[in-house]
Parts: structure tokens; sequence; C-alpha cells
């Protein structure tokens, strides 16, 4: 066992901190009022945010996997919404074309993404089929050199402003297929944003595909390949929202406890109220044993080794951690943590769609429960 | 004992809840949105004799009991959290105080216009430097002839800026602590008085919370509110009664979050089957209902035992500190249960979680509530 950095974890670290507090803290308020960081991606992109784990043949920087959820870590410190759009392009718009893609697909697309000159996101979930995933809708039908698709997807982030979508779409008798489609497709419509209760200045779109067209060339992987190419990707995916989550908690947790010690009530901090001192140790155990299962998973998937438990586990423990942590980070600002004046009530907010998407905390219970 | 509830508070909660549905729920997100407080909706209130449900006919009110208003909060409260609050804070705030410890006079003069709904009230007590140390407050009130000259501030008024009278807490002697305390009854309109910052908040949006300021403002000397000296005792009193109030909120969003959890998942169909018919959404249901039912029993008895002139205070701190709990718990649940869908704001759950979190911390956090019991149970 071994529990400390290497030297480029710890200089990622302090990488993504740094740009993060310098460039991304004073974009706060706009991304609340739903304005998408555009620029910000692309400083990200200079810096080789974008393609962290991307081997250098395809354009990334090629660092370990725990160097990306180190990134997505602290990114979500300062903000979710910056920590949930890289998390949803590398681990799941970028890495299916990366795993299953052949190399002209891997030549023509990972490139951009890594640099960020594109953007990716994910298109699985429909109106009717979220946990279901295996029972959506969208059909793919074969017309001589092109698949023609029709259907809808819901809840897609980065949806409106990605240059890529991963779309899952079943193929008659061969079953659900991952195709790769690029924006401005005819037939590609992007539809309602969604008005979230957090995560405010990421994209969160509905899309219509109507006799959307595109070419045979663009299948990723074979057909009926794509519920395997989609879960297999979530894994990935899971880690980093319970890297998201961990930094939304770590950031609530260690504005508490600054407030807590500045604060005095009857002649003393509240930090010396054991009804405030206990709940603050409470969220710090939390935290660090969030940590660990996070970080954990991302070792046993850096080495190649199963991590499937292990990452439903961080992403079922970590995302429960933010949304205990907040509403008590909350509670020790007392009125004041209720005002948007303070930052806890975002993190509140924010915390709660953790315990939701790429695949809710029950769906977590089952992943997990099924392999022990 | 009997459980069931009497003929006319079966009514009550019938009317109120048909005037929530009709009046209060198709407007509430919007409401929300817009911070936007609606003075109609508390006018329709007051024709239907809801602002001063335990006061006597002589003061305008309709001379019910505690248990019909704690009914009364809680289904306004389950379709809209900022209008449960609005009336709790005009009754068990304001009204209340000038009830118990108010002279005839005052009781006419204030008290009346209030429980027949002309004038809404507040209450001030909480300061920057004193929030759950109310003892530690600041604003002072200087004897000056017959009046007293006031200076100070007050912040996270409930009504602030909507409400015509606000009983204010001061400091009359500085040499005591809580014995140098005294209450007063500020009119909206008097000179000297102001109200500055309304706060942007995570929820209960469409009910206004805002400072108080006092500029030398004269508050004639028969506004005082009880003795000089009483005023702590009057304050905490008040909250006694006032977080019953609280808790009949936190029950109404707590069972507002229910059925609309409860109703999805009837409906919600994923793997070949209502997602109520899983057994982890279907326990998550059956956990939520059962705090529910626990919390509205605490909350009715506090009620009761007031209404009937017996002590209340321990079991009114633990039903503020049990719903606020459940709320809590259950509107993130509920959240939950409607996945993607329930972080949108085309359904009302995530509204329900922002306005639950308030429940524990106002009148009283939830740590004060157990400071609250803990001496009474360990006396």
């Amino acid at each position: 066992m071994n529990l400390s950095w290497t030297q480029e974890q710890q200089m990622m670290r302090k990488m993504v901190q740094d740009f993060a507090r310098t460039e991304i803290s004073p974009f706060i308020e706009k991304m609340e009022k739903g304005e998408f960081p555009r620029e910000i991606l692309t400083k990200m992109g200079e810096l080789g945010l974008m393609g962290i784990p991307i081997p250098e043949k395809y354009g990334g920087v090629e660092m370990d996997f725990p160097s990306y959820i180190i990134a997505i870590h602290e990114l979500s410190k300062i903000s979710a919404t910056v920590g949930v759009i890289l998390s949803v392009h590398t681990s799941v718009g970028t890495n299916p074309i990366l795993y299953y893609g052949n190399e002209a697909q891997k030549q023509k697309y990972v490139p951009k993404l890594a640099s960020g000159e594109y953007l990716g996101a994910f298109c699985l979930t429909e109106p009717s089929a979220g946990s279901d995933a295996g029972s959506l809708k969208s059909r793919a039908v074969v017309d001589s050199d092109h698949y023609v698709i029709n259907g809808s997807k819901v809840f897609i982030t980065n949806g409106g402003e990605a240059d890529i979508y991963i779309v899952f779409a079943s193929v008659d008798s061969k079953g659900i297929s991952a195709f790769i489609v690029e924006k401005n497709t005819p037939g590609l419509i992007i539809g309602k944003d969604e008005q979230k209760m957090g995560l405010h200045g990421s994209r969160t779109v509905q899309l219509t595909f109507e006799d959307m067209r595109i070419p045979k060339g663009n299948l990723l992987g074979e057909e009926g390949q794509g519920l395997k190419i989609a879960l297999g990707n979530l894994d990935v995916g899971r880690i980093g929202i319970a890297a998201q989550a961990l930094g939304i908690a770590e950031a609530a947790y260690e504005a508490a406890v600054d407030y807590a010690k500045e604060r005095v009530q009857f002649g003393k901090p509240i930090a010396h109220q054991q009804g405030v001192g206990f709940k603050l140790a409470d969220m710090a155990t939390n935290i660090e044993a969030a940590k660990l299962l996070v970080y954990r998973a991302a070792e046993l998937r850096s080495l190649g080794l199963p991590c499937g438990k292990e990452a439903s586990m961080a992403k079922l423990f970590a995302s429960k951690t933010a949304m205990g942590v907040t509403t008590e980070a909350i509670q020790i600002f007392g009125g004041y943590g209720y005002t948007e004046d303070y930052p806890v009530e975002r993190y509140f907010r924010d915390a709660k769609v953790t315990e939701i998407y790429e695949g809710t905390s029950e769906i977590q219970r089952i992943v997990i429960s099924k392999q022990l | 004992m009997n459980f069931k509830l009497s003929e006319e508070h079966e009514m009550i909660r019938k009317m109120v809840r048909d005037f929530a549905k009709n009046e209060v729920a198709p407007t509430a997100g919007e409401r929300d949105e817009e911070e936007r407080f609606d003075r109609e909706i508390f006018d329709k209130m007051a024709e239907l004799g809801l602002t001063g449900i335990p006061w006597p006919e002589e003061y305008g009110g309709i001379g019910s009991d505690y248990l019909a208003y704690c009914i009364t909060v809680e289904e306004l409260s389950r379709v809209c959290a900022s209008t449960g609050v609005t009336l709790s804070a005009h009754t068990s705030l304001a009204g209340w105080p000038i009830y118990k410890f108010g002279s005839e006079e005052q009781k006419q003069k204030f008290l009346r216009p209030m429980a027949l709904g002309e004038k809404i009230g507040a209450y001030g007590l909480t300061e920057p430097g004193s929030g759950s140390d109310a003892g530690g407050m600041k604003t002072t009130a200087r004897r000056d002839g017959d009046s007293y000259i006031l200076n100070g501030s007050k912040i996270f008024i409930t009504n602030g800026g909507i409400a015509d009278i606000y009983v204010v807490f001061a400091v009359t002697d500085t040499t005591q602590k809580h014995n140098g305390t005294s209450a007063f009854i500020v009119e909206a309109n008097t000179p000297g008085f102001s109200v500055g910052k309304k706060e942007k908040k995570l929820g209960i949006r469409s009910s206004p919370t805002t400072e108080i300021i006092f500029e030398d403002c004269r508050v004639p000397a028969e506004n005082m509110l009880g003795q000089e000296g009483e005023g702590f005792k009057i304050a905490m009193m008040t909250l006694d009664g006032g977080r019953n109030g609280i808790a009949a909120q936190a029950v109404g969003i707590a069972q507002g979050a229910l059925d609309a959890a409860t109703d999805y998942a009837k409906e919600r169909v994923q793997f070949g089957k209502p997602i109520a018919l899983q057994q982890g959404i279907g326990f998550k249901l059956a956990d939520m209902a059962t705090s529910i039912e626990a919390a509205r029993l605490l909350t009715y008895q506090a009620a009761w035992l007031e209404s009937e002139g017996l002590p209340y205070g321990k079991e009114s701190a633990m039903s503020k500190l049990f719903a606020g709990d459940t709320a809590m718990k259950v509107t993130t649940e509920a959240v939950q249960v409607f996945g993607g869908y329930g972080y949108t704001k085309d359904y009302p759950v995530e509204r329900y979680m922002r306005d639950a979190k308030i429940t524990q911390i106002y009148e009283g956090t939830q740590e004060i509530q157990r400071l609250v019991i803990s001496r009474m149970i360990t006396k």
C-alpha cells in the first residue's frame, strides 16, 4: 500500500487549484445566472486539461487516471459546473471513441476532443428510459451507406454546446448501437434547456433526432455493442462524478469550518460548542472516507483492474456525503447560509444531482449488491 | 386518549386545502422564481378568517384554537411553504405576544387589525451579532419623556417590508443582560424606522426577508409591550409557540413532497413495472410516510397542550426539531424518487427541498431546540 501522491499528481493538483482560483472563481456569478463557461474551457484546453488521460498519440497529455480524477476533484471544489462539463467531455464523450473506435474514427475525433477544440456529449437517457437504459426507443435504420436515426434524448449535459455527440439507438434485430454524431447534422435538433436546481452554468438539453442521417462510418464499435459501450464507460464516468461530489463536499466543509471558528455566540466561537464541533467532526470523517473510496477506484482503473464495484461504491458514498455535508454546512452558517451572499447554498443545490445522474444511488446499490 | 380530529378541525382542513389548491398552488412556482409576495393571497386568507384563527372574536379573530391554526399552516405549506410562513410569523410571532402581554388598548389597536388581516405583523429579534445568542442584542431603546428612542438594526425579518406592525426587542438597561431588554410595538410608518436589504434566499423566496433599521426612531411609551425588562422573556415565550407553527410548516412541506413522490412512483414505469414496486423505492416511501406521521402527531400534541393551557415548551421544541429534520430528509428523497426530472424546475419537488432547509434554522436552530429539550429533560 502506498498512500502518497506522485510528483506528477501533486503538480496536477496544484496547477488545477491555481487555475480554478484565478480563472474560474471570478466567473461563478455569471455561471449561476446560466452562462456557459466557454472561455474557461478554452483556457483549460490550452493547459491540456481537456485530454488528461488521453494518449499523446491521440493528442492528449497521457497522464495517469488518478491525475484526471484529481483535476475533476479540484475544479469541482470551486465550480461543480466546470467539474461536470469536464467529466462528461472526457469520461463519456471522448473515451467511448478511444476504446471502441476504429483507427480512422480515433484519428478524426480524439485529437480535437483532447485539445478541447471539440467538446463531447453522451446521449443515452430518454424520457421513458432513465435507470432502465436498455428500454430506450431511439431507432437507427440502415439506408444505403447511412443510418437514419429517429428518437429523442433528455438531460444531455453539454448538449447544444458540444461538437460531438455519442448517441445510442437501436438497430432492428441487432440491438442498441452507438453512433458518433457531429453537431449541425441535419435532423439533429437541440431542444429545450432544462432549468435546474443547481449546476446552473452547465447546459442540459433535450435532443430530437428527425430522420437524422449519419454516415455508416460513424457507427462506433459493432451493431448491438451499444449497451456494453454505454455501461462500460459509465464505470469511469462514475469515478469522475464521485470526484465532483468530493470536491463539492470539501468546499462546503472548509467554508463551514472557517465560519465556525470566526462566528462568536455565547462568548465563544461556535466551533467550540459540541453541537457544532461534533457535526464538523462527522463531516470531516465522511469526507476522508469518500476521498479514499474515490482514489482507490481511480487507482484500480489506472492499473487496468476491474473496478465496477469500487466505482459504484465511490459514487454512492461520495454523493451521499456531498448531500449530507452541504446540508449541514448551511446549518452551521445559520441564517446567513440560507442567503445567496454565501456559497454554501450553491454547494447544497449542486450536490443533489450527484446522487442522481450517471446512475442513481439506487442503481449503484443494485450494481454493488449484484457483486457481493 | 382520542386521536380523532373534531368536525370543526376537519372542516378547517378541508376549507384551507381547497383554498390552497385553487388560490395558492397555481402561482407557487412562479412566485418562487420571481421572489414575489402576493398580497392578494393574504387578503383572501383574511376573508376566510385565517389571519386570526386563535384570537377571540372580540379581537377580530374567529375564536378557534392552536390546533386549527397548525392545520391551516400545514395545509398552506403543502402547496407553498412561503405562504405558510407568512401566516405563521404573522400569527405566532407578532399576534401571540400582543395577545398574551398586550394591554386592552394595544390588543384593540394592533391585534384586531392583524386578526382581521387588514394589517400584517412581523417580529424583530435577530441581529448580525445575535442569532442563537439572542440575549446579545445591541439595539437600544432610551427613554425620553413619553417615548422611547430606538437605535439599531435587525436582520432576517420574515414579512419585512410588507408588515405594518413589528414586535421588536431592544435593550433598555445596558447594565443587565437578559433582564435589560424590553419589547415594543413599532408601526411601519414611524419616522426613523426603515426597511433595509431584502435577502435573496435559497427557498421560501416569495416570503420577503429583510433588514429593519431604527435611526432615532421615536416610539410612544404606550407601545411598550409588557413591562420594562420583560423583553427577553416575551421573546423566548413567543418562540416557544412560534416553533410549533414552523413544525406545522415542515409537516406540510414534507407531506406535499411525499404526495408528489408517491404519485410519480406509481406512474413511472421502468424495468417493466412502476418504480413504487421496487423495494428500493417502496421502502424509501414507507420511511418517509412514517416519519411524517410521527412529526404530525408531535406537532398536533404541542398545539393541543397549548390550547389546553398546559405546559408545551418541551413538546413544541421536539415538534420543530423532528418535523424540520423530517422535512429536510423527505424532500431530499422526494427529488431522488423523481430522478432527473426532480432536479428540474418543471416539477415542484426541488422547490420543496429548498424550502425545507430553513425549517431547520429559523425560530431556533435544531441545535437550540436540542439545548432547550436537553435542559428540560435533565432538570
